[in-house]
């Protein structure tokens, strides 16, 4: 069902590239748009044919969620504002994939970094309001940086597996959380929902002009675009991707393994709790446990499905975004339970790893060799 | 903002609703055909919180003239925001209700200023005069109810101990623990209420442990406030315990070991209120009540329960539904032996200080904190 040889796709992204010479400089770029492209086709025409066997029209299933994820002003915004965690919260693990690090914790540096610039934002109620929301941005980030920085340190110093300890940290996390806001930080007049207090009004950081959206999109693209450079472009992103590709080898020609990933552990808990801070000052206006939303979770299948590139990540939270945004349609016009959503995220996932088989086998394509 | 998606029958209603406001104060846009949104936290066929509302709408699905759009597991963030908004859009709703407690503050606030010419129907939230005009909370008294299970109970434990899995020791839950104790021990002085918090309101395997332990620890009824009762009701059933429900009725689950429970009465709410705004009242934008006002009601006996047992249950229900009897009557201590409410004191259904409730009464075997 993978395999894209013969995807009417296929067909219209290869016919500019009729020159050898063409193929020979570009083959690999097209291969990362075109495999994952047809495994996106596929999957969403096994997803028809499961949604067939329901006893629903296919062709309204693509109308629909055409119509939920991109085919209004409003749908578009629905989707961005979905989407916009979700770039974040997947940087978390992309960064660390770079250097061979599976790191799926992002959501417990989301929790963190929304304590922390929560934290930060009650503290300094006086302060003029953009100085608060700089303070809650610097606070959530440094909170989802150590977060995630204290599984890196644990897997550089101690042996411990980054992946399962970063997975148990968000359950530690959440659990400080819910103690936090049912105790000590508790607002008494939150009774029924055990919350924070507010931030204020004055502090919350509103939405990009002219739309719904909140500014965390804008931070999710600078964040993706900047670690794009910092991974391609740099010397410490080179250092780290020789890390990634053999840490002896690095080791042997002097690269700081331990220091490579530490930073590059907290520039991914960063991102992760510079969602957090995004959500509590431009959504909730205060913590409570509405903020485990799984976006953490969420952003592991992102990361993946991008590839663990930093670039590709947003265009893949878009599409995210634009699956949960028409969710809600496809469930109001065609009956389907929510959970038909996740079923075609599930498919869009293993069609997506099972096309990792295609790269460099598909023949023409092979020019570059 | 693409006003293009709304339909012309909609500003209609819209302007109409808008030159009977100015008239008349809040009026909401309301008409013969209209469409109305259900949003749940849930799934809508937990047997819980979710189906309870889920039947109310399937009760306003019968009228005539009226379109239900329902969408399921939405989360307490912006994605509720969108939901709704979705619905207005796309479906044409002019009557909201966002079901779950944490959509009130600050997603359906906002929508309801947003959206100034619709209405907005919150399930447990708490309205007031700061809050916008065409928004409005309902809520029953369920302890009514609980209370009548706990007499129930009271009659049909062996061992004398009784068993609550509650979710968090917030006032809502702490009312409806003190309530069936208060009931139990008007039957038999000699009742405990042993409770155990799982900490959330779905946590499956936290509460079959709770359901197991209990039954180990000689508990031979219990009830519960959870989301969904399933997991108590028939883990204990199968474990030979008996059960009193909550939230619906889940006697289908446990033919034999179900008793009674304390059920929502969204069936006869939710018809109530499209006949006031058909016509043409305002529904009161705090709007409460308990067993009198029908919006909370008790399930059938199960066989179990003894003929004493359903006479002074009976008789106890006849009262409260003549609203002359009253629950939280002094002297009443907690379980470390303070007086709560002081001898002579009543407090009837509508106390504010029954809503700030922090304590267990003496009987309940368990901690707040």
């Amino acid at each position: 069902m993978t395999s894209g040889v013969g995807d009417p796709a296929e067909a219209v992204a290869i016919s500019p590239a009729a020159d050898p010479g063409f193929l020979q400089r570009h083959g690999g770029t097209i291969e990362y748009i075109l495999i994952p492209g047809a495994a996106l086709a596929a999957a969403l025409g096994v997803f028809g044919i499961f949604v067939a066997l329901f006893g629903k029209s296919p062709l309204d299933l693509y109308f629909y969620m055409y119509q939920g994820a991109f085919g209004t002003w409003f749908s578009w915004q629905n989707t961005l504002t979905r989407a916009a965690p979700l770039i974040l919260t997947a940087l978390c693990t992309a960064l660390p994939a770079q250097l061979g690090m599976v790191i799926i914790g992002g959501e417990g540096a989301l929790l963190i970094g929304a304590l922390a610039a929560t934290s930060a934002a009650l503290l300094m109620q006086s302060a003029p309001p953009f100085v608060v929301q700089l303070a809650m941005a610097c606070a959530g980030m440094a909170g989802g940086g150590l977060w995630i920085m204290l599984s890196g340190g644990l897997r550089q110093y101690r042996g411990v597996n980054e992946t399962i300890s970063s997975l148990l940290l968000v359950y530690i996390a959440l659990a400080i959380l819910n103690h936090l806001v049912e105790g000590a930080m508790r607002d008494p007049a939150s009774l029924n929902k055990p919350s924070t207090r507010e931030i204020g009004a004055a502090n919350m950081i509103g939405s990009i002009p002219g739309t719904d959206v909140h500014w965390g999109l804008v931070f999710g693209v600078i964040a993706a675009v900047a670690s794009y450079i910092l991974i391609y472009h740099t010397v410490f992103g080179f250092a780290a991707r020789v890390a990634g590709g053999n840490i002896r080898a690095a080791r042997i020609v002097g690269l700081g393994v331990g220091k490579l990933i530490l930073t590059i552990c907290f520039l991914a808990g960063a991102s992760a709790g510079l969602a957090g801070m995004v959500e509590v000052a431009a959504v909730q206006g205060r913590t409570n446990a509405n903020l485990a939303a799984g976006y953490g979770f969420t952003g592991i299948l992102v990361a993946f499905l991008a590839r663990q590139n930093p670039l590709a990540i947003i265009p893949v939270a878009i599409l995210l975004g634009g699956i949960s945004a028409s969710g809600g349609l496809l469930q109001r016009r065609l009956g389907l339970p929510d959970a038909s959503v996740q079923v075609l995220q599930g498919i869009i996932f293993v069609a997506v790893l099972a096309s990792d088989a295609l790269y460099g086998r598909i023949g023409f394509l092979k020019g570059k060799a | 903002m693409d006003f293009g998606r709304i339909s012309r029958r909609h500003l209609l209603q819209g302007s109409a609703a808008l030159t009977l406001g100015t008239a008349l104060g809040t009026r909401s846009a309301f008409a013969a055909d209209t469409t109305i949104g259900f949003i749940y936290v849930g799934s809508r066929d937990d047997y819980g919180y979710n189906q309870a509302h889920a039947q109310g709408a399937a009760a306003l699905k019968k009228m005539p003239g009226l379109k239900v759009v329902e969408e399921e597991k939405v989360p307490e963030t912006d994605a509720v925001e969108k939901t709704m908004e979705s619905m207005i859009n796309l479906d044409g709703a002019t009557l909201l209700f966002p079901t779950s407690f944490g959509y009130y503050n600050p997603h359906m606030i906002k929508m309801a200023n947003k959206f100034p010419k619709l209405r907005f129907e919150h399930c447990g939230g708490l309205w007031t005069d700061k809050d916008p005009k065409n928004a409005g909370s309902y809520f029953g008294y369920i302890d009514e109810a609980q209370y009548i299970s706990g007499i129930v109970a009271g009659y049909s434990t062996k061992s004398g101990k009784l068993g609550f899995v509650a979710a968090k020791p917030i006032p809502q839950v702490l009312r409806n623990i003190n309530a069936f104790t208060l009931g139990a021990r008007l039957a038999n002085p000699k009742v405990t209420t042993q409770a155990i918090f799982t900490g959330d309101w779905s946590m499956p395997v936290k509460e079959a442990e709770a359901t197991n332990s209990l039954i180990d620890q000689g508990v031979d009824v219990l009830t519960c406030h959870v989301d969904g009762p399933k997991t108590m009701v028939e883990n204990a059933a199968r474990r030979g315990a008996m059960v009193c429900g909550y939230h619906v009725n889940q006697a289908p689950l446990a033919p034999k070991a179900y008793l009674t429970g304390a059920e929502w009465n969204w069936e006869a709410l939710y018809p109530k209120f499209v006949k006031m705004l058909a016509a043409g009242e305002s529904i009161p934008n705090f709007y409460r009540g308990g067993l009198k006002e029908e919006i909370v009601k008790v399930s059938p006996y199960g066989e179990a329960v003894s003929a004493e047992a359903r006479k002074h249950a009976d008789d106890i229900k006849a009262q409260l539904t003549a609203g002359t009897y009253t629950i939280f009557k002094g002297p009443i201590m907690d379980n470390k032996g303070k007086t709560v409410i002081a001898a002579g004191t009543d407090r009837g259904q509508k106390d504010p200080e029954l809503e700030k409730m922090d304590y267990l009464v003496e009987g309940v075997i368990g901690a707040t904190s």
